[in-house]
């Protein structure tokens, strides 16, 4: 019974990690949608502002790229999440290059141009950051040659066979009249 | 006792030795990606003249230090000595990049028209300076950050050497001390002017 709700409990915990990028972005169109619709609904004559889409769906834009990208000042934080002025201006930076119609790798150049690679949560693959892209898999390897090494060396030394003594002895200790298990109390 | 037997406690001592190193360095000392470039144009208004704008093109020819800094900067307060020292010694030239004066105080621009904002911020650092002294030959008004944001500025204060060519040789994270002074920017500045 416990099991399955640790594994329920688990997974409805893993779950918003696993995918919280995603995720944001969701409820925002979410929401967007549900505001757009409630504003058609309550004033049916007005059309809604044509600029109104646009702006939502930069501000979604302006969200993920930021989720992408470090906060130097708090550097646990994306500069979507940190509230320091510096994420602030480059929120803003974000904003302003989306509306000059650039896209989100032109985003990424200039921000690693001007703070490294550091900045992105998802470093590129160069020879920098070759250890931290395939160590993990290079350990994992090594883990496994080193396990089929020790497996194979059991295969190869086999115990040698017991001697007519030793096994007469192994006998004796392993049957149960002969030997019983647990001692007998003497009331 | 054979290897294999402290082939564990080697790899954790291994382990360990890395993990005492991480503790030494310090996670905001990233390596700026400007060191070796050029340095990033810009024209801003200047302190004394709001109607005058300075650039990096007005200091070509000649190695230069740029020193952002801001009057709500204590780190600032700490270096401002080792400034006011070089600009005595006449090492080299120090241009002053005003980093967010008001906006970096935690004042609200919202309400203040750009007038407003450019007044407060040569007010400001007007008292500041006359307080602390002025080792600047010209300070640029970089009144929103952006051009901070084009050196890759942080935190203030940070320290570019830009040398003869326009290209930045140092950058120096940070107060400068009287011990980094001696160790990292004097040795880089003789190096530049050589």
């Amino acid at each position: 019974m416990i099991p399955p709700l640790m594994l329920a409990l688990a997974l409805c915990m893993a779950a918003p990690a696993l995918s919280a990028a995603p995720t944001a972005a969701a409820v925002a169109a979410t929401a967007t949608t549900v505001t757009m619709a409630a504003t058609a609904a309550a004033a049916p004559q007005t059309p809604a502002p044509v600029g109104a889409d646009d702006a939502s769906d930069l501000e979604t834009r302006v969200r993920d790229i930021s989720l992408q990208l470090r906060c130097l000042v708090c550097q646990n934080q994306s500069i979507a999440e940190s509230n320091a002025p510096l994420a602030l201006d480059l929120r803003n930076q974000v904003r302003d290059m989306l509306r000059q119609g650039l896209d989100a790798d032109a985003i990424a150049s200039y921000m690693t141009d001007r703070y490294g690679d550091f900045v992105l949560y998802q470093p590129p693959l160069r020879g920098t950051t070759l250890l931290l892209w395939l160590g993990p898999f290079a350990l994992l390897l090594a883990g496994m040659a080193a396990l089929l090494q020790r497996l194979r060396r059991h295969a190869r030394h086999r115990e040698p066979p017991l001697t007519p003594t030793q096994h007469d002895a192994a006998q004796a200790l392993l049957s149960p009249d002969a030997n019983p298990a647990v001692p007998e109390h003497h009331t | 006792m054979k290897l294999r037997h402290i082939l564990p406690l080697l790899l954790l001592l291994v382990l360990a030795g890395f993990l005492a190193y991480g503790l030494t360095l310090d996670p905001r000392n990233l390596p700026s990606t400007l060191v070796g470039r050029q340095v990033p144009d810009f024209q801003l208004p200047r302190l004394d003249d709001p109607q005058k704008t300075v650039s990096p093109r007005d200091m070509a020819g000649r190695p230069w230090l740029l020193n952002v800094w801001a009057s709500w900067c204590t780190g600032c307060r700490q270096e401002h000595a080792m400034l006011v020292d070089i600009a005595n010694r006449n090492l080299l030239p120090i241009v002053g990049l005003n980093y967010k004066e008001v906006r970096g105080a935690g004042i609200d621009v919202r309400k203040l028209s750009p007038d407003t904002e450019t007044r407060q911020a040569i007010d400001r650092a007007n008292q500041w300076l006359s307080a602390h002294g002025d080792p600047y030959v010209l300070t640029a008004l970089d009144l929103d950050g952006r051009v901070g944001i084009d050196f890759g500025v942080y935190g203030v204060p940070e320290t570019f050497l830009i040398d003869a060519n326009g290209k930045i040789r140092y950058k120096h994270l940070g107060p400068i001390n009287a011990q980094t002074l001696e160790s990292d920017l004097l040795p880089r500045i003789r190096e530049v002017m050589r």
